[in-house]
Parts: structure tokens; sequence; C-alpha cells
């Protein structure tokens, strides 16, 4: 057997102190010893988007991270992303324009979505295509969910 | 109960408040802040992981399986074979099934489960899996299923004989089934045409594509009662096949659906359902288990693959006289592709009176397909409209109006008997001949084409129930899965009918224990027949709220109205009330007369035909072969869009799956029989920055024989696209490609060896 690492991430800004294998992933902790489930895991081989997150900032596919790499740092998932009741610009302009269908990729859409618009209040269709291009969606065919980020950086602009 | 609602017909007059609004759907909030409980997001105490041990040859008999080490590992709980199912002959639904899930005699494609584990950590069964020793002896296989037709081919199934011949006889073969469709005289449509065109075409399976792999826990209890929370598309299909698999009374086996991650046909079987439940029993603790990608690739259903011809006729004014085809399906290794839709729905359309259609499903090497999106019909289409717009170039007729010319309308009696009532097939194709995109100038460099298509849509057997809860809020208990937002859908025609707001309205996704059986969502069957149950059930509680009012008036019921989510005195001579609303009854007289309530239990008939348009410019660059698409329109009959937002995003979705399966998408296959493309970065499926927008153009030609109008959206927009963009690919350069995917190498060969 092999020896499991104590490690303690940030996430949403609480305190996680666990104990994972070496080669255990982020989204495996994330999901599976934390209960996070909002994180998806579509793929495992950084692939479909469907596990990004935030960490330290930068956008990541947490199936591609170790836990054990997050010892100190900070990361930043969908559970995070609304303040209590109140929903981000992105997650309310996903609701209002059917953003989502199945829902499945949406959690991931949303936090790629979210580090877009950090770099770039004002993307341009294309930009905000090539941005989300490492999110599969297999429903919605992406229209919705373009205009939706475009909207909610529309919005967030004239906030 | 009857099958259709005799008095709930469509009433064009009808004034609606809420339907055809886009009110945010009900399970919206809890998917976009991650709280939405999908397959793999269900834990319980004492919960161990389950993992498969898979087939790596394509065809081979298992000689032994010796699972010692593996049971010897520490955390291992519990280790099942094909010794752990019952038997169940061979070439029976339940044999076959069993069969899917668990090797047995042989081992019958590359990816095929000879073994599973269940332990107390993922790692620890991994770790399992490579202690089991499996002696295989290895056979030859096939995989293509021409080959598997020819004589000399490895006969897969000793059972299997050709259904369907004029001469039966008793030879071993791969072919299932051969089966013939026709109307009319093809000899003298085809004597009667001016201009004949035949072509060959063949596709390449392609997968489903869902993003949330199976996930499931399964929990045998020790008096034999099953547990199962899976990711499904038909809770109950799965707990009676379940049933049949495993010899367990169905009431002993409670499913309860979770949300489901993307579905298209490919969630309407089971794969480690039926092997979580056995590692559950022998090990006496709940299991989980979810598929890898890989495993979502090798071990579960694609799409058939196809080979065909496709030869038609027409007069110099473009009347088709003649239709004729010749199909061959792959149905991976089980039989039960459902290529008989093929026949049924290819030129269904067209006001056609000579087709002659020869059909033939064949086993090979490869997973059981499964469904998708209006099963087997697509890729044929992608020939059928291929042809038609060849003979529209040889007649010098503009392909939409050679489409319209032969537009089949109310009255047409279809291939399969059926008589058509109002269709919406020439609406569609006016729409889209007078789209801003039809009408505007295919820009330089691209090539333009259109492909139209039909699927029947579906009814079938629905159980619901509404409970009116004491302070006039409703909750609706459905049992049919909601593949993309049905449920909000769903809600609308309740709030509709009950005329009280759409949010005063809850939708419960029942598990099997809790309703009568309800029929896979799939085939675009679950918004309308749910919708006529709950329309249902709606005007049976209004009736109760009528005896209820005139009880407090101690008037009779007919001196009751019930509008806008009140009861009202009928008129003057009623008498002289306030009128009570729905939370005003239930609040006086739950109490002292119980609930209102409703259930239903019906077999929904009158589904209404859907038809499509697709018109689309591509973009084909000549030194890579790489077609871009640079602009789409999804022009289809909704009959009437409840939601509007989530029809146009059935559209898109649908056509964009199309243009993955027209571009790229395909399994490819080694000479060692195994699969080589097993994941998502071999399996190229669309991304963000591969498309454009999708425009919509929503026709609205109601179905008569449902209360709101409403037809099923989810099958037809698929249908057409590869059609559509095979015909633009011919536009552009010149040549139309007759092989599914129109990928970058088959591009640069045809470019390559085209005379143009
Ligand atoms: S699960 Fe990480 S990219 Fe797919
Ligand atoms: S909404 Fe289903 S995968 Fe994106």
């Amino acid at each position: 057997m092999v020896k499991k690492a104590h490690v303690t991430t940030s996430v949403n800004g609480d305190e996680y102190e666990y104990l994972c294998e070496p080669g255990q992933t982020l989204v495996d902790v994330l999901r599976n010893e934390l209960e996070l489930t909002g994180t998806k895991e579509g793929c495992s081989t950084g692939d479909c988007g469907a596990c990004s997150v935030m960490l330290e900032g930068e956008l990541v596919c947490s199936c591609l991270v170790l836990a054990v790499e997050t010892d100190g740092k900070s990361v930043e998932t969908i559970e995070g992303m609304a303040k209590g009741d109140d929903l981000h610009p992105l997650q309310r302009n996903f609701l209002e324009l059917n953003g989502l269908q199945c829902g499945i990729c949406t959690p991931g859409v949303l936090i790629a979505a979210k580090a877009l618009l950090e770099r770039n209040p004002n993307p341009t269709e294309t930009e905000t295509r090539f941005w989300l291009a490492g999110n599969l969606c297999r429903c919605t065919g992406y229209d919705k969910i373009v205009r939706s980020v475009m909207a909610a950086a529309e919005e967030m602009r004239g906030a | 109960m009857a099958t259709i609602l005799e008095d709930s017909k469509f009433d064009a007059q009808r004034e609606l408040n809420i339907v055809g609004t886009n009110p945010v759907k009900h399970d919206g909030l809890d998917k976009v802040t991650g709280r939405a409980k999908f397959g793999a997001d269900f834990f319980l105490p004492g919960m161990l992981f389950g993992c498969i041990l898979r087939s790596p040859h394509a065809h081979a008999i298992i000689k032994s399986i010796d699972t010692s080490a593996a049971e010897a590992l520490p955390g291992v709980k519990s280790v099942v074979t094909r010794d752990d199912f019952p038997d169940q002959p061979a070439g029976s639904a339940a044999g076959d099934m069993t069969r899917v899930a668990m090797a047995r005699e042989k081992a019958l494609f590359d990816g095929h489960p000879v073994a599973a584990v269940a332990a107390t950590s993922e790692a620890v069964a991994r770790r399992a899996l490579k202690l089991i020793k499996v002696d295989y002896e290895v056979l030859p296989h096939v995989i293509d299923p021409v080959d598997a037709m020819k004589p000399g081919a490895p006969i897969l199934h000793d059972h299997i004989r050709t259904k369907g011949l004029d001469e039966p006889n008793d030879n071993p073969t791969n072919v299932t089934e051969r089966m013939v469709s026709k109307m009319g005289d093809i000899e003298k449509g085809f004597a009667a045409a001016d201009f004949i065109v035949e072509r060959e075409f063949d596709s390449k399976p392609m997968h489903q594509g869902y993003i949330e792999p199976q996930g499931c826990v399964a929990e045998y209890s020790k008096d034999g009662q099953v547990e199962l929370w899976c990711s499904t598309q038909a809770p109950f299909v799965y707990r009676d096949r379940l049933s049949a698999v495993l010899k367990i009374d169905a009431a002993k086996i409670n499913v309860q659906q979770s949300e489901l991650g993307g579905g298209f046909g490919g969630k309407t079987g089971f794969y480690p359902e039926p092997i979580a439940i056995q590692l559950s029993k022998k090990a006496t603790r709940p299991v989980k288990m979810v598929l890898s990608r890989g495993e979502v690739f090798r071990g579960t259903g694609p799409v058939s693959g196809t080979s065909y011809k496709i030869k038609m006729g027409c007069t110099k004014d473009g009347k088709i006289t003649a239709a004729q085809g010749e199909l061959i399906f792959q149905t991976g290794i089980f039989t039960g592709s459902m290529y008989f839709n093929a026949p049924n729905a290819m030129f269904t359309r067209y006001d056609l009176e000579n087709v002659y259609i020869e059909s033939f499903e064949v086993v090979s090497n490869r997973p059981k397909v499964n469904s998708f999106r209006a099963p087997c019909v697509p890729q044929i289409v992608f020939g059928v409209e291929g042809v038609i717009d060849e003979l529209a170039k040889k007649i010098d007729m503009d392909p939409l109006d050679m489409r319209l010319k032969n537009a089949a309308t109310e009255g047409y009696t279809t291939i399969y008997g059926e008589t058509l009532g109002p269709i919406g097939f020439v609406e569609t194709l006016e729409a889209a001949k007078a789209s801003d995109h039809y009408k505007s100038p295919v820009p330089e460099g691209q090539g333009r084409g259109i492909g139209s298509g039909f699927w029947f849509n579906r009814g079938g057997e629905t159980s619901t129930s509404m409970n009116i809860a004491p302070d006039g809020s409703v909750t609706i208990i459905t049992g049919t899965a909601d593949v993309a937002g049905s449920r909000i859908s769903i809600a609308m025609m309740a709030a509709e009918e009950l005329g009280i707001p759409v949010d005063k309205v809850r939708i419960t996704m029942a598990d099997t224990n809790s309703l009568g059986f309800n029929r896979v969502t799939a085939g675009s069957r679950t918004t309308y027949s749910v919708g006529m149950t709950v329309v249902d059930n709606a005007r049976e509680c209004i009736s109760q709220f009528v005896r209820r009012a005139a009880e407090i008036w101690d008037v009779p019921e007919d001196a009751v109205v019930f509008e806008n989510g009140e009861c009202r005195p009928a008129g003057q001579n009623a008498g002289n009330f306030e009128p009570l609303s729905i939370a005003d009854i239930t609040k006086q007289t739950t109490m002292s007369h119980g609930a209102v309530t409703a259930s239903t239990s019906m077999n929904v008939t009158g589904a209404g035909p859907g038809f499509g348009l697709h018109i689309v410019d591509v973009k084909v660059d000549e030194e890579t072969g790489r077609t871009d698409v640079m602009r789409y329109t999804v022009v289809e009959d909704a009959g009437k869009a409840i939601h509007p937002l989530q029809v146009e995003g059935q559209y898109q979705g649908g056509a964009v799956q199309g243009i993955g399966w027209a571009l790229n998408e395909e399994y490819v296959y080694g000479e060692d029989g195994r699969l080589q493309n097993a994941s998502f970065l071999d399996y190229r499926m669309p991304v963000t920055s591969d498309v454009p927008m999708i425009d919509t153009v929503i026709v609205e030609v109601p179905n008569p024989l449902h209360p709101f109008g409403l037809r099923g959206v989810g099958e037809v927009p698929v249908v057409p696209t590869m059609a559509a963009i095979g015909n633009a690919i011919g536009n552009a350069i010149g040549i139309r490609p007759r092989s599914l995917p129109m990928s970058p190498p088959k591009l640069l060969e045809l470019i390559d060896n085209a005379d143009r």
C-alpha cells in the first residue's frame, strides 16, 4: 500500500485538510474525498473540460492536476461561483438564455467563461469560441452557450 | 382510459398565456451552481467501487477465468464473472442482454466485459483487475459488415439464421434479418422516368458522445430488494430488463434516475448496472460504478454503420417516379439496431408511389449498437438527398423546388401504412425558401447545400400523477427521464391548463416504485406524451375544484366554471359569489375532503410527424481537405413550440451533432480488431470554435391530436444534417462525397481523383 499524503488546500475560501494517494487527481479528491461533486469528470484526459477549476487564479483541468500539487494553494470550483443567493451574471445569463440543456458540461463551461471574462471583458464571438474550445458540450450546439457568455460580458461591462 | 384525450384536441382559438414563453427551467438553478446530482454523484455509507476487466480480443473463446489472486487482495470484497449471472439461452432477448453485460462463452468485441471487481477504493479495484487471469483462445474476427456477409466469414453466433429470406435455409450466418419494404410497382416507376441516378454510399459508426459516462450505485439488500441509482433515459425499461436478466421480480428492483448528463439514445440500455447489482449482492455492500471515457467508447453502443445503394428516377419536370434502396446495417455483435426505421423513414416526406427497399442487418465484432436520435435514418438520408440533388441538377431545377414538387401532404399513405394527417412539410420548405439564408447569394468560394428529413415522433406508455398541495401549489410526478429540459415544458402545460404561474408547479422524477410503467425517453415522445397525461390530470383536478366550489357555494356543479385558475359562478343566475382560487379551494377543503389529486396511465397515440429542412454553406480547403461550416439554418416544424428556446436548443444541438458525424466522427479499428480511437482526443467531436451560430426557423403547423398542437422535436434536427453538408461540399468542390464522415483525407482523395 502506498502511503497517503497529507494535503491542505483552500477550496472556495475554505481550508480543507485531507489524506490522498500520491497519484490521486484533484478532480477525484474534490468529488470523492471532499464531496464537492459540482466539478464533473467526463474523460480524465484533459479533453472535455468538464472538470475545469481555477487553481491559483489559472484555469486548469482538474483531472490533469494531482491533488498533492495543490498543497497550500487555492482552488475555485463551481460551488463558489454564486455568493449565497446572488448568482454570478454568467450563471444568470445561462439560465435566462438557455445556455444549458443536460447541464453536465455547465460547471466547467461557467468556470472557463469566468476565466475568459476576467482577462478579456469584451470578447468577440471568435475569441469566446476559441477560449471555450476546450469545453465539450454535446447538447447545445454551443450557440446559446456563446450567446450567454457574451450577454454576461455585456452586462458586467455595464455594471 | 382512452388512448387519446377525446376532448383534448387542438383548439386554434384558445388564448395561451404560458405556452410559447421562455421561463427559466426549474432544474436550471441546480445545474448552474453545481448542486444537480448526476449518475456519478451518489454516495452511500459503506459504498465500494467497482471496475470492469474487458477483453483485449475482438473474438475469443473464454476457456477459463481465474479470479483467486484478485479475491485474495486486501480490500477486494467481491469479484464476478459470467458464472454470477443466470444462464439465459443465446439468441433470446434476455440471453443477448446478459451477454452485452458480461461475456459468457466467448468475448465478442474489443472491450467486452469478462469480469468485475468491487473493492474499498477504485485504486484497489484496478489493482485487482490485473490479477485476474483469463485464458482465451483467439478466433478470427470480422469488423466490417460487408465482409461479415461474405461466404467464409467467421460465424459469430451459432444460432443466427437469416429471417425474412424468400427461401429460408438452415445455414449459420452473420445476417440476422432481411426485410423488404415496398409500395407500387418499382419497374413501372423506373420505366416512367426520364432520368435515373444510382449511387453507392457508406457511413461509419459514430458515438452518441454524451459527456457524462454511465454511472450508478447499486445496493442489493438481504431480503432481495435492489436499489439502483443511475443515469438513464429509461428507468422502467432498465428495471424490467434487469428483472429478466437477473431473474428478480420487477417489483423488487427500484430504479431511481439521476439527472441525465446526455444520452441521445445511448442510455436506453444498461451497461454497468447489472454488474454493479451482482457485485453488491456478493459483497453485501453498495457498489458504485462509473465508466471511464475509454470504456464508454469501447463498451457502449455507437450508431450503426452502413453500406447502401440508392436509385431514383424522375421525369423531365422533376416528379420522382421511383425510389429504390438496398441497405446493409451493422448492428454490432447482437441484433437490435432498429434498422427498420430506415426503410420506413428514408423517403417518407416525398409523395412517392413506387418504392422498393431491401434491408439487411449484420452482426460483426463490435459493441452492440445503441439508438441515437432517429435511429438508423440520418445516415441513409445522406444518400437519398444526395441522389435527389443529382436528379435536380440533371433537369436543371432548384433543389428546393424539386423537394417542393414532390412533397407529401395530408392524406398521403406512407410505406409503413399510415395515412398522414395535417403535416408541415410544405410549410417547412416554403419557410426555408423564404429564409434570409436561402435568399442570400452563395458567398464566393463556398458551396451551399440543403437536405430534408422526417421522423415519425412517438407516443407510448406514460404514467404521471398530479398532487395539489393545501396551499394550491402543484407537484407533478413523472417517470420519464428529462434529457434536455422537458420538465419545464411539462410544467408549462400544466400551469397553462390550471391557470396558475409556472413557478407554482414542480416536477419530481419518481423512482420506479412510485408510478406505473413509463416507456423510455426516446423518439421525441416525452414532452408530447407526458404533456397529454398532465393535461388529463389537470382536467381531472379542475373537475374536483368545480365540485368543491359548488359545495362551498351550495349550488349545482354546472353553475360553476373554472377560468384562469379560479372557480366562478357560471353567470348571473348562478349566484353572487367571490371567485375561489385553487388555493382558496384547497385551503378550505383539504381537511374535509382530502387532497385534490389525479393519476393517469395511458398508451399515448396520435404523435404528429415532424419535418425539417437544413441549409448550410461550407468552405472546403482544397489543399488540406478540411471543411468549415460557415453558415447554418435549421427550419423545422415543431407543431407548437411550448418553450421556444428549448426547441431552438434541440435544433441547434442536433445540427452540431450532425456536423460532427458529417465531417469527423467515426470508429477506427485496427487489423487486430481493436478500437484505435477510444478517447475524445482521437474521436473528435465538434468544439465551440468548429461551428458558427446555428440559425433556427420554428415552423408551427399544429398537431390536431394534441391539446397544444405539439409534435416532437428531438430527432428531426439531426436527420438532414449530413445530407445538407454533403450537398454543400458537392457544390463547393464539384463532386458529391458518398462516404461518411467526409473527413479531410477522404475529401482530398476525392478532390485529387476527380475529373472536374
Ligand atoms: S475530465 Fe478533465 S478534461 Fe475531461
Ligand atoms: S448541456 Fe449537455 S453537454 Fe452541455
